[in-house]
Protein backbone atom coordinates (compact mmCIF):
# COMPACT_ATOMS: atom_id res chain seq x y z
CA UNK A 1 0.00 0.00 0.00
CA UNK A 2 3.04 2.27 0.89
CA UNK A 3 5.08 1.09 -1.28
CA UNK A 4 2.15 1.86 -4.48
CA UNK A 5 1.55 5.34 -2.80
CA UNK A 6 4.79 5.83 -3.00
CA UNK A 7 5.37 4.58 -6.53
CA UNK A 8 2.60 6.87 -8.04
CA UNK A 9 3.74 9.93 -6.46
CA UNK A 10 7.25 9.33 -8.21
CA UNK A 11 5.72 8.18 -11.26
CA UNK A 12 3.51 11.70 -10.89
CA UNK A 13 6.47 13.94 -10.19
CA UNK A 14 8.14 12.33 -13.68
CA UNK A 15 5.09 13.44 -15.19
CA UNK A 16 5.13 16.93 -14.17
CA UNK A 17 8.72 16.76 -14.81
CA UNK A 18 8.37 15.91 -18.31
CA UNK A 19 5.51 18.88 -18.42
CA UNK A 20 9.00 21.66 -18.20
CA UNK A 21 9.24 21.86 -21.82
CA UNK A 22 5.81 22.96 -21.49
CA UNK A 23 5.71 25.22 -19.05
CA UNK A 24 8.76 26.93 -20.67
CA UNK A 25 6.72 27.38 -23.73
CA UNK A 26 3.84 28.48 -22.14
CA UNK A 27 5.33 31.16 -20.13
CA UNK A 28 6.87 32.55 -23.40
CA UNK A 29 3.90 33.00 -24.95
CA UNK A 30 2.51 34.44 -21.19
CA UNK A 31 5.17 37.40 -21.97
CA UNK A 32 4.22 37.77 -25.67
CA UNK A 33 0.44 37.74 -24.48
CA UNK A 34 0.45 40.21 -21.21
CA UNK A 35 4.05 41.68 -21.62
CA UNK A 36 2.67 44.49 -23.86
CA UNK A 37 -0.38 45.45 -21.45
CA UNK A 38 2.15 45.75 -18.59
CA UNK A 39 4.53 47.76 -20.71
CA UNK A 40 1.18 50.29 -20.83
CA UNK A 41 0.67 50.12 -17.71
CA UNK A 42 4.52 51.19 -16.86
CA UNK A 43 3.98 53.78 -19.20
CA UNK A 44 0.58 55.56 -18.45
CA UNK A 45 2.49 56.73 -15.21
CA UNK A 46 5.61 57.78 -16.73
CA UNK A 47 6.52 61.28 -17.64
CA UNK A 48 7.09 62.38 -21.18
CA UNK A 49 10.92 62.73 -20.40
CA UNK A 50 11.11 59.34 -19.06
CA UNK A 51 9.44 57.37 -21.72
CA UNK A 52 12.24 58.27 -23.70
CA UNK A 53 15.04 57.10 -22.43
CA UNK A 54 12.92 54.71 -20.36
CA UNK A 55 9.78 53.22 -22.64
CA UNK A 56 9.78 49.53 -21.44
CA UNK A 57 10.84 49.32 -17.72
CA UNK A 58 9.12 50.17 -14.44
CA UNK A 59 8.96 53.84 -13.35
CA UNK A 60 11.03 55.62 -11.64
CA UNK A 61 8.72 58.40 -10.64
CA UNK A 62 4.83 58.25 -11.09
CA UNK A 63 2.90 60.90 -13.06
CA UNK A 64 -0.51 60.56 -11.65
CA UNK A 65 -1.46 63.24 -13.33
CA UNK A 66 -1.21 61.30 -17.08
CA UNK A 67 -4.96 60.25 -16.16
CA UNK A 68 -6.80 63.30 -15.18
CA UNK A 69 -5.18 65.30 -18.17
CA UNK A 70 -6.04 62.34 -20.35
CA UNK A 71 -9.25 61.92 -19.04
CA UNK A 72 -10.15 65.60 -20.05
CA UNK A 73 -8.26 65.36 -23.45
CA UNK A 74 -9.47 62.41 -24.36
CA UNK A 75 -13.35 63.73 -23.58
CA UNK A 76 -14.27 60.52 -21.17
CA UNK A 77 -16.60 62.39 -19.32
CA UNK A 78 -19.21 62.47 -22.48
CA UNK A 79 -17.30 59.32 -24.43
CA UNK A 80 -18.39 57.04 -21.25
CA UNK A 81 -21.76 57.77 -21.30
CA UNK A 82 -22.60 57.59 -25.09
CA UNK A 83 -20.79 54.28 -24.86
CA UNK A 84 -22.82 53.29 -21.63
CA UNK A 85 -25.82 54.25 -23.88
CA UNK A 86 -25.20 52.49 -26.66
CA UNK A 87 -24.29 49.36 -24.91
CA UNK A 88 -27.35 49.24 -22.48
CA UNK A 89 -29.70 50.31 -25.30
CA UNK A 90 -28.81 47.59 -27.51
CA UNK A 91 -28.03 44.65 -25.00
CA UNK A 92 -31.54 45.39 -23.93
CA UNK A 93 -33.30 45.01 -27.17
CA UNK A 94 -31.15 42.52 -27.91
CA UNK A 95 -32.35 40.57 -24.97
CA UNK A 96 -35.97 41.43 -25.64
CA UNK A 97 -36.22 41.32 -29.42
CA UNK A 98 -34.22 38.50 -29.49
CA UNK A 99 -35.36 36.76 -26.14
CA UNK A 100 -39.20 36.68 -28.25
CA UNK A 101 -37.56 35.20 -30.93
CA UNK A 102 -36.19 32.52 -29.67
CA UNK A 103 -38.63 31.86 -27.60
CA UNK A 104 -41.45 31.05 -30.45
CA UNK A 105 -38.30 29.13 -32.05
CA UNK A 106 -37.99 26.99 -28.79
CA UNK A 107 -41.12 26.82 -27.63
CA UNK A 108 -44.03 28.04 -30.01
CA UNK A 109 -44.43 25.24 -33.30
CA UNK A 110 -43.44 28.15 -35.29
CA UNK A 111 -44.71 27.36 -38.62
CA UNK A 112 -41.55 28.32 -40.95
CA UNK A 113 -39.16 27.68 -37.75
CA UNK A 114 -36.87 26.21 -40.52
CA UNK A 115 -36.74 29.26 -43.37
CA UNK A 116 -36.36 31.62 -40.11
CA UNK A 117 -33.42 30.07 -39.05
CA UNK A 118 -31.96 29.68 -42.41
CA UNK A 119 -32.57 33.41 -42.71
CA UNK A 120 -31.19 34.46 -40.17
CA UNK A 121 -27.75 32.31 -40.58
CA UNK A 122 -27.73 34.39 -44.10
CA UNK A 123 -28.19 37.56 -42.75
CA UNK A 124 -25.54 37.49 -39.93
CA UNK A 125 -22.80 35.91 -42.20
CA UNK A 126 -23.51 38.98 -44.75
CA UNK A 127 -20.39 41.20 -44.99
CA UNK A 128 -20.84 45.16 -43.36
CA UNK A 129 -19.30 46.01 -46.53
CA UNK A 130 -21.76 45.18 -48.50
CA UNK A 131 -24.52 47.03 -47.23
CA UNK A 132 -22.79 49.28 -45.33
CA UNK A 133 -22.89 52.26 -47.63
CA UNK A 134 -26.66 52.11 -48.59
CA UNK A 135 -27.62 51.66 -44.66
CA UNK A 136 -25.78 54.94 -44.54
CA UNK A 137 -27.61 56.79 -46.93
CA UNK A 138 -30.70 55.44 -46.16
CA UNK A 139 -30.08 56.14 -42.57
CA UNK A 140 -29.41 59.89 -43.40
CA UNK A 141 -32.43 60.30 -45.62
CA UNK A 142 -34.46 58.99 -42.58
CA UNK A 143 -32.61 61.53 -40.26
CA UNK A 144 -31.27 58.44 -37.78
CA UNK A 145 -27.60 59.46 -38.44
CA UNK A 146 -25.66 61.15 -35.65
CA UNK A 147 -28.36 59.42 -33.17
CA UNK A 148 -27.67 56.82 -30.52
CA UNK A 149 -31.36 55.14 -31.47
CA UNK A 150 -30.23 54.91 -35.32
CA UNK A 151 -27.04 52.91 -34.21
CA UNK A 152 -28.62 51.07 -31.14
CA UNK A 153 -30.85 49.75 -34.41
CA UNK A 154 -28.14 48.39 -36.09
CA UNK A 155 -26.29 46.73 -33.42
CA UNK A 156 -29.23 44.94 -32.55
CA UNK A 157 -30.11 43.78 -36.21
CA UNK A 158 -26.17 42.46 -35.75
CA UNK A 159 -26.30 40.82 -32.79
CA UNK A 160 -29.38 39.52 -32.60
CA UNK A 161 -29.18 36.61 -35.04
CA UNK A 162 -26.26 35.22 -32.45
CA UNK A 163 -28.50 35.65 -29.32
CA UNK A 164 -31.80 34.06 -30.63
CA UNK A 165 -29.46 31.10 -31.72
CA UNK A 166 -27.83 30.73 -28.32
CA UNK A 167 -30.59 31.40 -26.24
CA UNK A 168 -32.65 29.07 -28.65
CA UNK A 169 -30.81 26.42 -27.59
CA UNK A 170 -30.77 27.64 -24.02
CA UNK A 171 -34.27 27.31 -23.87
CA UNK A 172 -35.08 24.39 -25.95
CA UNK A 173 -33.11 22.96 -22.84
CA UNK A 174 -36.09 23.47 -20.39
CA UNK A 175 -38.99 21.18 -19.36
CA UNK A 176 -42.21 21.77 -20.41
CA UNK A 177 -43.82 21.40 -17.56
CA UNK A 178 -43.68 24.84 -15.98
CA UNK A 179 -45.09 26.41 -19.33
CA UNK A 180 -48.21 23.85 -19.73
CA UNK A 181 -49.44 24.92 -16.39
CA UNK A 182 -49.03 28.13 -16.77
CA UNK A 183 -50.91 28.05 -20.11
CA UNK A 184 -53.25 25.66 -18.33
CA UNK A 185 -54.03 28.02 -15.56
CA UNK A 186 -54.77 30.54 -18.56
CA UNK A 187 -51.58 32.54 -18.66
CA UNK A 188 -51.09 34.00 -22.68
CA UNK A 189 -48.21 33.48 -24.39
CA UNK A 190 -46.36 36.71 -23.42
CA UNK A 191 -46.98 35.70 -19.78
CA UNK A 192 -45.39 32.49 -20.13
CA UNK A 193 -42.16 34.41 -21.92
CA UNK A 194 -41.85 36.65 -19.23
CA UNK A 195 -42.77 35.17 -16.02
CA UNK A 196 -41.62 31.38 -17.19
CA UNK A 197 -39.29 31.27 -19.38
CA UNK A 198 -37.13 34.63 -19.32
CA UNK A 199 -36.43 33.71 -15.11
CA UNK A 200 -35.48 30.19 -15.65
CA UNK A 201 -33.05 30.69 -18.66
CA UNK A 202 -31.19 33.46 -17.18
CA UNK A 203 -28.08 32.40 -17.20
CA UNK A 204 -28.42 32.02 -21.17
CA UNK A 205 -29.61 35.80 -21.10
CA UNK A 206 -26.04 36.77 -19.07
CA UNK A 207 -24.18 35.17 -21.00
CA UNK A 208 -25.26 37.04 -24.34
CA UNK A 209 -25.65 40.19 -22.33
CA UNK A 210 -22.13 39.77 -21.47
CA UNK A 211 -21.29 39.29 -24.89
CA UNK A 212 -23.41 41.70 -26.81
CA UNK A 213 -22.40 44.27 -24.33
CA UNK A 214 -18.59 43.64 -24.74
CA UNK A 215 -19.04 43.57 -28.60
CA UNK A 216 -21.10 47.24 -28.39
CA UNK A 217 -18.22 48.49 -25.85
CA UNK A 218 -15.42 47.64 -28.59
CA UNK A 219 -17.17 48.41 -31.69
CA UNK A 220 -15.00 50.85 -34.59
CA UNK A 221 -16.37 50.45 -37.90
CA UNK A 222 -20.36 51.35 -37.80
CA UNK A 223 -19.41 53.65 -34.89
CA UNK A 224 -17.38 55.99 -37.29
CA UNK A 225 -19.28 55.94 -39.52
CA UNK A 226 -22.63 56.82 -37.84
CA UNK A 227 -21.51 59.28 -34.99
CA UNK A 228 -19.95 62.05 -36.36
CA UNK A 229 -20.71 64.78 -34.15
CA UNK A 230 -17.88 65.33 -31.78
CA UNK A 231 -20.10 65.01 -28.81
CA UNK A 232 -21.82 61.91 -29.77
CA UNK A 233 -18.11 59.90 -30.30
CA UNK A 234 -18.37 56.43 -28.34
CA UNK A 235 -14.93 56.09 -25.91
CA UNK A 236 -13.30 54.00 -28.99
CA UNK A 237 -13.98 56.24 -31.95
CA UNK A 238 -12.93 59.41 -29.34
CA UNK A 239 -9.48 57.10 -28.88
CA UNK A 240 -9.11 56.66 -32.14
CA UNK A 241 -8.94 60.30 -33.04
CA UNK A 242 -7.45 61.46 -30.02
CA UNK A 243 -4.46 58.78 -29.97
CA UNK A 244 -3.93 59.88 -33.60
CA UNK A 245 -3.68 63.68 -32.56
CA UNK A 246 -1.46 62.54 -29.59
CA UNK A 247 0.40 59.57 -31.45
CA UNK A 248 4.20 61.13 -29.90
CA UNK A 249 2.40 61.23 -26.55
CA UNK A 250 3.02 57.97 -25.19
CA UNK A 251 2.37 57.89 -22.01
CA UNK A 252 -0.92 60.05 -22.58
CA UNK A 253 -2.53 57.44 -24.89
CA UNK A 254 -1.35 55.10 -22.39
CA UNK A 255 -3.52 56.43 -19.73
CA UNK A 256 -6.35 56.55 -21.85
CA UNK A 257 -6.00 52.94 -22.68
CA UNK A 258 -5.65 51.60 -19.03
CA UNK A 259 -8.70 53.78 -18.26
CA UNK A 260 -10.53 51.79 -21.20
CA UNK A 261 -9.56 48.65 -20.46
CA UNK A 262 -10.11 48.32 -16.25
CA UNK A 263 -13.73 48.23 -17.14
CA UNK A 264 -13.81 45.66 -19.55
CA UNK A 265 -11.04 43.10 -17.87
CA UNK A 266 -12.79 43.99 -14.53
CA UNK A 267 -16.19 42.31 -15.80
CA UNK A 268 -14.14 39.94 -18.08
CA UNK A 269 -12.35 38.49 -15.13
CA UNK A 270 -15.65 38.22 -13.14
CA UNK A 271 -17.58 36.88 -15.39
CA UNK A 272 -14.77 34.94 -17.07
CA UNK A 273 -16.53 31.22 -17.73
CA UNK A 274 -19.56 32.45 -19.41
CA UNK A 275 -17.18 35.06 -21.57
CA UNK A 276 -15.50 32.17 -22.80
CA UNK A 277 -18.54 29.79 -23.33
CA UNK A 278 -20.01 32.62 -24.54
CA UNK A 279 -17.64 34.05 -27.27
CA UNK A 280 -16.50 30.05 -28.63
CA UNK A 281 -20.16 29.24 -28.32
CA UNK A 282 -20.46 32.46 -30.92
CA UNK A 283 -16.93 31.69 -32.84
CA UNK A 284 -18.61 28.08 -33.51
CA UNK A 285 -21.88 28.77 -33.97
CA UNK A 286 -21.97 31.73 -35.79
CA UNK B 1 -87.06 22.13 -36.68
CA UNK B 2 -87.01 26.49 -35.93
CA UNK B 3 -85.64 25.54 -32.70
CA UNK B 4 -82.98 23.76 -33.84
CA UNK B 5 -82.03 26.24 -35.97
CA UNK B 6 -81.73 28.59 -33.64
CA UNK B 7 -79.98 26.78 -31.55
CA UNK B 8 -77.09 25.78 -33.96
CA UNK B 9 -76.62 28.60 -35.03
CA UNK B 10 -74.53 30.40 -32.00
CA UNK B 11 -73.33 27.05 -31.55
CA UNK B 12 -71.36 27.04 -34.81
CA UNK B 13 -70.60 30.74 -33.91
CA UNK B 14 -68.71 29.44 -30.69
CA UNK B 15 -67.35 26.79 -32.81
CA UNK B 16 -65.75 29.21 -35.76
CA UNK B 17 -64.68 31.71 -32.87
CA UNK B 18 -62.96 29.08 -30.72
CA UNK B 19 -61.51 27.82 -34.16
CA UNK B 20 -59.90 31.19 -35.03
CA UNK B 21 -58.66 31.75 -31.55
CA UNK B 22 -56.89 28.62 -31.58
CA UNK B 23 -55.46 29.66 -34.86
CA UNK B 24 -54.58 33.16 -33.43
CA UNK B 25 -52.83 31.22 -30.50
CA UNK B 26 -51.32 28.15 -33.06
CA UNK B 27 -50.07 30.39 -35.94
CA UNK B 28 -50.59 34.29 -35.48
CA UNK B 29 -48.95 34.73 -31.97
CA UNK B 30 -45.71 32.66 -32.39
CA UNK B 31 -44.54 35.04 -35.34
CA UNK B 32 -45.77 38.49 -33.77
CA UNK B 33 -42.82 37.36 -31.05
CA UNK B 34 -40.42 36.76 -34.29
CA UNK B 35 -41.44 39.96 -35.75
CA UNK B 36 -39.77 42.57 -34.02
CA UNK B 37 -36.37 41.26 -34.90
CA UNK B 38 -37.33 40.30 -38.64
CA UNK B 39 -38.29 43.66 -39.12
CA UNK B 40 -35.07 45.04 -37.71
CA UNK B 41 -33.34 42.60 -40.15
CA UNK B 42 -35.01 43.26 -43.13
CA UNK B 43 -34.27 47.20 -43.14
CA UNK B 44 -30.73 47.17 -41.61
CA UNK B 45 -29.44 44.19 -43.77
CA UNK B 46 -31.43 42.77 -46.46
CA UNK B 47 -33.24 46.19 -47.72
CA UNK B 48 -29.60 48.08 -47.98
CA UNK B 49 -28.00 44.98 -49.47
CA UNK B 50 -30.34 44.53 -51.59
CA UNK B 51 -29.69 47.92 -52.66
CA UNK B 52 -26.16 47.24 -52.87
CA UNK B 53 -27.38 45.17 -56.20
CA UNK B 54 -28.67 47.51 -57.71
CA UNK B 55 -26.57 50.46 -57.09
CA UNK B 56 -23.85 48.50 -57.98
CA UNK B 57 -24.80 49.12 -61.31
CA UNK B 58 -24.70 52.75 -61.30
CA UNK B 59 -22.21 55.62 -61.62
CA UNK B 60 -23.55 57.25 -57.98
CA UNK B 61 -21.83 59.95 -55.87
CA UNK B 62 -23.84 58.71 -52.81
CA UNK B 63 -26.34 62.12 -53.33
CA UNK B 64 -29.18 62.55 -55.55
CA UNK B 65 -29.93 60.44 -58.27
CA UNK B 66 -28.14 57.19 -59.61
CA UNK B 67 -27.21 56.98 -63.20
CA UNK B 68 -27.77 52.84 -63.96
CA UNK B 69 -25.01 52.18 -65.93
CA UNK B 70 -25.24 47.93 -65.86
CA UNK B 71 -21.97 46.31 -65.30
CA UNK B 72 -19.67 49.15 -66.08
CA UNK B 73 -18.17 49.29 -62.75
CA UNK B 74 -18.31 45.71 -62.65
CA UNK B 75 -15.50 45.88 -66.10
CA UNK B 76 -13.46 48.48 -64.86
CA UNK B 77 -12.83 46.90 -61.16
CA UNK B 78 -11.89 44.02 -63.31
CA UNK B 79 -9.89 45.24 -66.33
CA UNK B 80 -8.96 48.97 -65.40
CA UNK B 81 -8.55 49.54 -62.19
CA UNK B 82 -4.69 48.42 -60.90
CA UNK B 83 -5.92 49.44 -56.88
CA UNK B 84 -8.46 46.80 -57.31
CA UNK B 85 -5.98 43.94 -57.93
CA UNK B 86 -3.38 45.16 -55.47
CA UNK B 87 -6.30 44.93 -52.65
CA UNK B 88 -7.02 41.74 -53.92
CA UNK B 89 -3.87 40.08 -53.59
CA UNK B 90 -3.00 41.93 -50.43
CA UNK B 91 -6.17 40.02 -48.94
CA UNK B 92 -4.54 37.01 -50.48
CA UNK B 93 -1.79 37.44 -48.20
CA UNK B 94 -3.56 37.88 -45.57
CA UNK B 95 -5.28 34.83 -46.22
CA UNK B 96 -2.05 32.66 -46.18
CA UNK B 97 -1.12 34.32 -43.18
CA UNK B 98 -3.88 33.84 -40.88
CA UNK B 99 -4.12 30.07 -42.10
CA UNK B 100 -1.27 29.21 -41.07
CA UNK B 101 0.30 31.47 -38.14
CA UNK B 102 -2.46 31.70 -35.52
CA UNK B 103 -3.47 28.51 -36.43
CA UNK B 104 -0.20 27.00 -35.67
CA UNK B 105 -0.22 29.29 -32.23
CA UNK B 106 -3.12 28.11 -31.23
CA UNK B 107 -2.38 24.14 -31.89
CA UNK B 108 0.76 24.48 -30.33
CA UNK B 109 -0.21 26.29 -27.37
CA UNK B 110 -3.29 24.23 -26.77
CA UNK B 111 -1.55 20.71 -27.04
CA UNK B 112 1.03 22.05 -24.45
CA UNK B 113 -1.91 23.17 -22.15
CA UNK B 114 -4.35 20.60 -22.44
CA UNK B 115 -2.23 17.37 -20.68
CA UNK B 116 -1.05 20.02 -17.84
CA UNK B 117 -3.30 20.14 -14.67
CA UNK B 118 -1.37 23.45 -12.58
CA UNK B 119 -2.22 27.02 -13.45
CA UNK B 120 -4.17 25.73 -16.84
CA UNK B 121 -6.95 27.84 -16.01
CA UNK B 122 -4.78 30.89 -16.00
CA UNK B 123 -2.61 30.29 -18.81
CA UNK B 124 -6.19 30.37 -20.65
CA UNK B 125 -7.60 32.96 -18.91
CA UNK B 126 -4.34 35.07 -20.19
CA UNK B 127 -4.62 33.82 -23.74
CA UNK B 128 -7.49 35.14 -24.15
CA UNK B 129 -7.41 38.44 -22.67
CA UNK B 130 -6.10 40.26 -25.85
CA UNK B 131 -9.20 39.19 -27.29
CA UNK B 132 -11.01 41.00 -25.61
CA UNK B 133 -9.66 44.12 -25.80
CA UNK B 134 -10.87 46.99 -28.17
CA UNK B 135 -9.29 46.75 -31.40
CA UNK B 136 -8.01 50.48 -31.48
CA UNK B 137 -6.05 49.99 -27.99
CA UNK B 138 -4.38 47.06 -29.60
CA UNK B 139 -3.92 49.01 -32.65
CA UNK B 140 -1.97 52.23 -31.09
CA UNK B 141 0.26 49.94 -28.15
CA UNK B 142 1.45 47.69 -31.08
CA UNK B 143 2.09 50.65 -33.08
CA UNK B 144 4.09 52.74 -30.05
CA UNK B 145 6.04 49.38 -29.76
CA UNK B 146 7.13 48.52 -33.15
CA UNK B 147 8.33 52.14 -33.58
CA UNK B 148 11.89 52.11 -34.08
CA UNK B 149 12.54 55.24 -32.40
CA UNK B 150 10.78 54.36 -29.43
CA UNK B 151 9.18 51.30 -27.78
CA UNK B 152 10.20 47.21 -28.36
CA UNK B 153 11.47 47.95 -31.69
CA UNK B 154 13.76 50.74 -30.61
CA UNK B 155 14.97 49.59 -27.52
CA UNK B 156 16.07 46.23 -28.77
CA UNK B 157 18.08 48.14 -31.85
CA UNK B 158 19.88 50.27 -29.68
CA UNK B 159 21.42 46.86 -28.24
CA UNK B 160 21.84 45.76 -31.20
CA UNK B 161 19.57 43.17 -31.79
CA UNK B 162 19.92 42.82 -36.03
CA UNK B 163 16.40 42.95 -37.98
CA UNK B 164 15.16 46.10 -35.36
CA UNK B 165 16.63 49.08 -37.44
CA UNK B 166 13.14 49.04 -39.44
CA UNK B 167 10.13 50.74 -39.94
CA UNK B 168 8.07 48.23 -40.46
CA UNK B 169 4.90 50.10 -40.46
CA UNK B 170 6.16 52.55 -42.71
CA UNK B 171 8.18 50.26 -45.44
CA UNK B 172 5.68 48.82 -48.15
CA UNK B 173 7.67 45.59 -47.92
CA UNK B 174 6.53 44.52 -44.39
CA UNK B 175 3.40 46.80 -43.82
CA UNK B 176 0.97 44.13 -44.36
CA UNK B 177 2.80 41.11 -42.50
CA UNK B 178 3.13 43.92 -39.12
CA UNK B 179 -0.32 44.92 -39.28
CA UNK B 180 -1.25 40.92 -39.97
CA UNK B 181 1.65 40.47 -36.35
CA UNK B 182 -0.33 42.98 -34.60
CA UNK B 183 -3.96 41.78 -35.56
CA UNK B 184 -2.77 37.88 -34.99
CA UNK B 185 -1.39 39.37 -31.34
CA UNK B 186 -5.09 39.69 -30.15
CA UNK B 187 -6.66 36.88 -32.06
CA UNK B 188 -4.62 33.83 -31.52
CA UNK B 189 -5.61 32.78 -28.14
CA UNK B 190 -9.14 32.57 -29.39
CA UNK B 191 -8.28 29.82 -31.93
CA UNK B 192 -6.18 28.61 -28.36
CA UNK B 193 -8.73 28.46 -26.50
CA UNK B 194 -11.11 26.93 -29.26
CA UNK B 195 -9.08 23.99 -29.64
CA UNK B 196 -8.34 23.19 -26.03
CA UNK B 197 -11.69 23.10 -25.66
CA UNK B 198 -11.92 20.32 -28.38
CA UNK B 199 -8.67 18.44 -27.36
CA UNK B 200 -10.14 18.17 -23.51
CA UNK B 201 -13.06 16.07 -25.03
CA UNK B 202 -10.61 13.64 -26.68
CA UNK B 203 -11.11 10.65 -24.62
CA UNK B 204 -7.46 9.79 -22.58
CA UNK B 205 -8.00 5.99 -23.41
CA UNK B 206 -6.82 7.17 -27.25
CA UNK B 207 -3.15 8.73 -25.74
CA UNK B 208 -2.77 5.74 -23.62
CA UNK B 209 -3.43 3.25 -26.42
CA UNK B 210 -0.93 5.20 -28.62
CA UNK B 211 1.96 5.59 -25.92
CA UNK B 212 1.32 1.93 -25.67
CA UNK B 213 1.99 1.44 -29.73
CA UNK B 214 5.18 3.80 -28.96
CA UNK B 215 4.09 6.89 -30.24
CA UNK B 216 6.16 9.43 -29.69
CA UNK B 217 4.85 12.75 -28.61
CA UNK B 218 4.46 14.26 -32.25
CA UNK B 219 2.69 11.02 -33.57
CA UNK B 220 0.09 11.30 -30.87
CA UNK B 221 -0.34 14.95 -32.02
CA UNK B 222 -0.69 13.69 -35.71
CA UNK B 223 -2.43 10.79 -35.25
CA UNK B 224 -4.82 11.34 -32.18
CA UNK B 225 -4.92 15.24 -31.07
CA UNK B 226 -5.49 16.42 -34.87
CA UNK B 227 -8.05 13.81 -35.62
CA UNK B 228 -9.85 14.57 -32.28
CA UNK B 229 -10.50 18.51 -32.84
CA UNK B 230 -10.88 18.06 -36.44
CA UNK B 231 -14.55 19.55 -36.46
CA UNK B 232 -13.09 22.79 -35.02
CA UNK B 233 -9.84 22.89 -36.82
CA UNK B 234 -11.56 23.02 -40.24
CA UNK B 235 -14.11 24.94 -38.98
CA UNK B 236 -12.05 27.73 -37.74
CA UNK B 237 -10.17 27.37 -41.07
CA UNK B 238 -13.58 28.19 -42.95
CA UNK B 239 -13.94 30.84 -40.60
CA UNK B 240 -10.45 32.22 -40.98
CA UNK B 241 -10.94 32.13 -44.95
CA UNK B 242 -14.06 34.06 -44.95
CA UNK B 243 -13.24 36.63 -42.33
CA UNK B 244 -9.57 37.27 -44.66
CA UNK B 245 -11.69 38.63 -47.00
CA UNK B 246 -13.35 40.86 -44.90
CA UNK B 247 -10.76 42.56 -42.39
CA UNK B 248 -10.86 46.05 -41.61
CA UNK B 249 -10.14 47.32 -38.47
CA UNK B 250 -6.59 46.68 -37.62
CA UNK B 251 -5.76 47.97 -41.22
CA UNK B 252 -7.72 51.08 -41.59
CA UNK B 253 -7.00 52.13 -37.75
CA UNK B 254 -2.84 51.85 -38.09
CA UNK B 255 -2.46 52.62 -41.81
CA UNK B 256 -5.75 53.61 -43.68
CA UNK B 257 -4.05 51.54 -46.47
CA UNK B 258 -0.54 52.96 -46.86
CA UNK B 259 2.10 53.81 -47.50
CA UNK B 260 1.08 54.35 -51.18
CA UNK B 261 -1.68 51.10 -50.64
CA UNK B 262 0.78 48.63 -49.57
CA UNK B 263 -1.45 47.68 -47.47
CA UNK B 264 -4.98 48.40 -48.56
CA UNK B 265 -7.66 45.72 -49.03
CA UNK B 266 -10.74 45.56 -50.09
CA UNK B 267 -12.84 46.53 -47.49
CA UNK B 268 -10.79 49.77 -47.13
CA UNK B 269 -11.40 50.52 -51.11
CA UNK B 270 -15.13 50.55 -50.19
CA UNK B 271 -14.80 52.93 -47.09
CA UNK B 272 -12.42 55.10 -49.38
CA UNK B 273 -14.53 55.22 -52.68
CA UNK B 274 -17.98 55.67 -50.29
CA UNK B 275 -17.21 58.37 -48.01
CA UNK B 276 -13.91 59.95 -49.49
CA UNK B 277 -13.99 59.81 -53.01
CA UNK B 278 -17.58 60.17 -53.10
CA UNK B 279 -18.18 56.71 -56.36
CA UNK B 280 -21.06 55.43 -53.99
CA UNK B 281 -22.18 53.15 -56.95
CA UNK B 282 -18.54 51.73 -57.62
CA UNK B 283 -18.07 51.05 -53.48
CA UNK B 284 -21.25 49.06 -53.89
CA UNK B 285 -19.77 47.22 -56.73
CA UNK B 286 -16.59 46.28 -54.58
CA UNK B 287 -18.79 45.14 -51.93
CA UNK B 288 -20.76 42.84 -53.78
CA UNK B 289 -17.50 41.38 -55.17
CA UNK B 290 -16.33 41.10 -51.52
CA UNK B 291 -19.50 38.91 -50.62
CA UNK B 292 -19.59 37.30 -53.74
CA UNK B 293 -15.61 36.11 -52.54
CA UNK B 294 -16.67 34.47 -49.38
CA UNK B 295 -20.11 32.87 -51.39
CA UNK B 296 -16.81 31.17 -52.97
CA UNK B 297 -15.21 30.26 -50.22
CA UNK B 298 -18.69 28.98 -48.98
CA UNK B 299 -19.41 26.79 -51.70
CA UNK B 300 -15.81 25.15 -51.72
CA UNK B 301 -16.03 23.85 -48.77
CA UNK B 302 -19.36 22.64 -49.46
CA UNK B 303 -17.91 21.00 -52.47
CA UNK B 304 -15.33 19.46 -50.62
CA UNK B 305 -17.19 17.74 -48.28
CA UNK B 306 -19.73 16.72 -51.06
CA UNK B 307 -16.79 15.01 -52.52
CA UNK B 308 -16.54 12.93 -49.53
CA UNK B 309 -13.79 15.33 -47.36
CA UNK B 310 -13.83 14.11 -43.60
CA UNK B 311 -14.37 17.81 -42.81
Amino acid sequence: MNRTAHVGRTARRGRELSFVPNYVVLVLLLIFSLGPLVIMAFNSVKSRTEIGDNPLGWPRDFAWGNYSRAWDVGNFSTTTVNSALLVAGTVVGVLLLGGMAAYSLAKLDLAGAGALMLFLLVVSSLPIHLFLVPLFVLWREIKLINTFFGLIVIYIALNAPLAIFLLRSYMIQLPRDFEDAARVDGANEWQVFSKIVVPLSWPGFLTVGLVVALSVWNEFLLATVFLQDEDKFTVVTSYQNFATRFSRDWSLTSAASVMMIIPILAIFLTFQRRFIDGLTQGGTKG
Amino acid sequence: MQESAVLTRPRAEVQRRRWSRAVYRRKVVPWLFVLPVLLINLAVVVGPALGAVYYSMTDWSGIGAADFIGLENYRELLFDDPSFKNAFVNNLIWLALFLTVPIAMGLIAASLLAPIKRGALFFRMAFFIPYVLPSVIVAHLWTALINPDRGLVGWLNERGVPGMDAAYLGREETVLPAIAFIDNWHWWGFLMVLFLAGMQNIPPDLYEAARLDGANRWQEFRDVTIPGIRPVLVFMLLMSSIWSFLTFDYIWIITQGGPGGASEVLSVLVFKNAFQNFEAGYAAAIGITMSLLVGVVISMFVVLRRRGWEI
